[in-house]
């Protein structure tokens, strides 16, 4: 995260901070484990009201950032997530708040989706029937016009908190093109089957689409012209995950290092062994650039530069490789406690590992940075 | 910082006007130092020293140099704006790594004011290139341990000095080095060292090029006998040569990252001749391989991320947020990085990169021959291993690594069989 910030992101960033320090402290996650949400709906409403949902949501639509880069401010959330391994459907929200406010609302539906997302009341689940390191053969929801209307059909998995969610926000391929609507959860045709996942409190279903109708005014954008708007929902999602995985990075390393000076071994500390030193050294280079590529990422998406997709795919990479690398590490270095249930580090494990796989492995986003790189040089 | 500085976006515009009137596109000779043969070179040199006083003459030598010895007494943010303008076009490639850093910031920081007024303006009109005379045969990354004694003429206060040292870059038409040199047996190695500087061509030092695997030889190796050197050419206390060495060991892992040296930032500026991952793939008929995109994808993210690794370092130390000790991060990634992006090129390439014809070389290089040199970015100026080291014991604060030349007179220390007496 940036060395320096102005004296609001201190405080946005300091309050979140304490208000999971106070709520969603590692021994309160545990009592999670079962539960099916794995978060309590007061969290969130009052997590909302922080700004947890409302940073990339510009104010004329209700939301608001505290620097004017929403994607800067929403990336100190997502550290602090990190650092806490804290519950709730931060990503998905956020995606999706952004997506309705840039699509300009459109219907009155729309309009109460958004405002549900910033008040915490609604949650909304982000259902990828197709992503743009697939070709269309590969969508996993596709979609035909039959009538005035749209007929999805198809399956999505994982789809987070879609059990909590009243709304999905789907992507399905079509003869046109890539399409998104916003669908209710509850509608005809739609099935939710709850799978076991990596994480304590993080959710996710699976989401079948048998033949489910949705309107033309449920689109989001253009029939078969949602490529763009996706990449940008793609780029978001990427800068929050990449933010995420650093907090959780840094905390796995933290305990690491401790355990390294106070763990004895041969009647000396194991921060005394060269073989180990350099391997936190190497730990430590990851890190610190983990940092910079995921503030770079957060910044060029704020600030819509022209390399905006390659530096939030840059950021998505790179750390879904070295994150999981590095908490693994710190399990060997661990030993066997490290993967015990009672010790702390799984829940960075786990996150780290969970953010690799959402919205593109790294190696999807290899493909999507060779495709601009490769379209670039032609341009050229 | 002064008040009356001009504002660096009034600075920028005026550079970019500047060095889009007066300098033309970046030549090959920039991005590779490493040119066909001597002559080019040679000729290449000469360039360089024209670029330089060009720069001088121009008021855009040394930005961040005081006005005093003729530079701008500029801000760091003024040289990184100056750096960003200049990406795409020529420079003076030759002055950067070693003559502005580690030399002339050594200089700088630790010279006399004599030493100073005499060589720091005439590195800035471009009379002036410098060598670092530093690792030897015996030694390796232990800089300190220097066995090249000077020892002082009673007669005339003149220094002489003897031994040799080793991979110093093109030494062959430098004019001056910085050597360190032992000028005491008998304290532990920190404590028993001298800095000075010395013109390099002369009869007494015998410099012999260093041919490398790959056939290039810019790295030279010298042979001191009996040098003399005045003493005012000695640019530390007596014995007091590690409090300079430290610093210099410092602006030698910064290098090019450095406030003093001018060279074209930005990820559009191409940092070396190799060609682009994508026409790599291109050549090996693979660019739509989704195994040879992943490649390429990695290959481009690792260089976003080596780039905002530095600027993070950099803002960090601007910020007082890191120390010195965190370049050693950026030094370890980069040869890392360095590291993967050959081995990545050579994946790339195919079988093709095991034999190649003249023109595909113009063309895209050698990615096999590259993958032979691999290892470079890891070893030269300062090994990742020391890196690491750094990394652990200062940035970390884990224990020190046992020595066995800790509080013991070097005249003692186990040197090996070259131990001299």
């Amino acid at each position: 995260m940036w060395h320096v910030l102005d004296s609001d992101q201190e405080m946005l960033r300091d309050m979140t901070a304490r208000y999971l320090a106070d709520n969603a402290a590692l021994p309160q996650l545990r009592k999670l484990r079962h539960d099916p949400a794995g978060f309590a709906p007061g969290y969130w409403t009052a997590g909302a009201e922080l700004g947890w949902t409302s940073l990339l949501v510009p104010e004329e639509h209700g939301g608001g950032s505290v620097s004017g880069r929403g994607a800067v401010d929403c990336a100190l959330i997502a550290y602090e997530f990190g650092k806490a391994a804290a519950p709730g459907p931060l990503v998905d929200c956020n995606v999706v708040a952004a997506a309705l406010a840039d699509a300009g609302q459109g219907t009155a539906a729309a309009a109460e989706v958004l405002s549900g997302l910033l008040s915490g009341q609604a949650i909304a689940a982000v259902a990828l029937g197709w992503a743009p390191w697939l070709r269309p053969d590969q969508a996993g929801v596709t979609v035909r016009r039959d009538g005035a209307d749209y007929v999805l059909d198809g399956t999505v998995r994982p789809v987070e908190s879609a059990g909590q969610a009243q709304w999905l926000l789907v992507t399905a391929h079509g003869a046109e093109g890539p399409s998104q609507a916003l669908v209710p959860t509850g509608a005809p045709g739609l099935a939710i089957t709850p799978l076991k996942g990596l994480d304590v409190t993080r959710r996710f279903s699976a989401v079948r689409f048998d033949g489910v109708r949705v309107p033309a005014a449920a689109l989001l954008g253009e029939p078969g012209g949602a490529r763009a708007q996706l990449a940008r929902q793609i780029a978001n999602a990427a800068v929050i995950l990449a933010a995420e995985s650093t907090g959780a990075m840094d905390a796995a390393f933290a305990m690491t290092v401790d355990w390294a000076f106070q763990r004895y071994t041969f009647g000396r500390a194991l921060a005394s062994y060269q073989a180990l030193k350099h391997r936190f050294a190497d730990m430590k280079s990851w890190l610190e650039a983990s940092h910079a590529v995921a503030d770079a990422a957060a910044e060029a998406v704020a600030d819509r530069t022209p390399a905006a997709a390659e530096y939030a795919s840059a950021a998505k990479s790179y750390i879904g490789d070295r994150g999981p690398e590095l908490a693994q590490e710190c399990v060997q270095l661990h030993g066997g406690i490290g993967v015990t249930y009672e010790h702390d580090l799984h829940f960075f494990l786990r996150r780290v590992t969970l953010d690799r796989l959402l919205y593109g492995t790294p190696a999807d986003h290899r493909r999507l940075i060779a495709a601009i790189q490769i379209e670039q040089e032609q341009a050229a | 910082m002064s008040d009356d500085l001009e504002p660096v976006e009034d600075f920028r515009r005026r550079a970019r006007a500047w060095i889009q009137a007066n300098l033309g596109p970046v030549q090959p000779w920039d991005l590779d130092q490493n040119c066909e043969n001597d002559a080019e070179e040679l000729k290449a040199v000469a360039r360089d020293r024209a670029l330089q006083r060009k720069l001088h003459d121009a008021g855009f030598a040394g930005l961040c140099f005081p006005k005093e010895y003729g530079g701008q007494g500029l801000t760091p943010a003024h040289h990184r704006a100056f750096c960003e303008e200049l990406a795409g076009h020529e420079f003076p490639s030759r002055f950067a790594v070693p003559t502005f850093s580690p030399c002339a910031s050594i200089i700088l920081e630790c010279g006399t004011a004599e030493q100073k007024a005499r060589h720091l303006p005439a590195i800035l009109r471009g009379d002036e290139v410098w060598s670092q005379l530093l690792s030897e045969p015996g030694g390796g990354s232990d800089v300190a341990g220097a066995t090249t004694s000077a020892v002082r003429d009673p007669a005339t206060g003149d220094w002489i000095i003897n031994g040799s040292k080793v991979w110093t870059s093109r030494a062959w038409w430098a004019d001056w080095g910085l050597i360190l040199a032992r000028t005491n047996w008998n304290v532990p190695k920190h404590q028993g060292l001298t800095v000075f500087m010395v013109p390099l061509q002369q009869p007494s030092i015998e410099i012999r090029r260093i041919e490398r695997l790959n056939g290039e030889s810019e790295a030279c190796e010298e042979f001191f006998t009996d040098v003399r050197v005045p003493d005012s050419d000695r640019m530390s206390e007596i014995d007091g040569g590690w409090t300079v060495g430290q610093r210099w060991m410092y602006h030698e892992r910064v290098g090019h990252n450095s406030p003093w040296v001018l060279r074209p930032v930005g990820l559009k500026q191409n940092e070396s001749k190799e060609p682009t991952l994508v026409a790599v793939a291109r050549r090996a008929g693979r660019l739509d391989d989704p195994a040879a995109r992943e490649l390429i994808g990695e290959g481009q993210a690792l260089k976003i991320v080596t780039h905002e690794l530095q600027r993070r370092l950099a803002s960090a130390a601007a910020s007082g947020a890191g120390n010195t000790d965190l370049s050693s991060i950026d030094r370890l990634f980069r040869g890392l990085a360095g590291v993967r992006q050959a081995t990545i090129a050579l994946e790339l390439a195919g079988g093709q990169a095991a034999a190649w014809s003249e023109e595909e070389e113009a063309d895209t290089g050698s990615q096999g021959m590259r993958y032979l040199m691999r290892q470079v970015t890891c070893i030269g100026g300062g090994t990742t291993e020391i890196a690491r080291n750094v990394i652990a014991e200062r940035v970390l604060g884990m224990p020190r690594e046992p020595s066995g030349d800790k509080g013991v007179p070097f005249r003692d220390v186990p040197r090996g069989p070259s131990r001299k007496t």
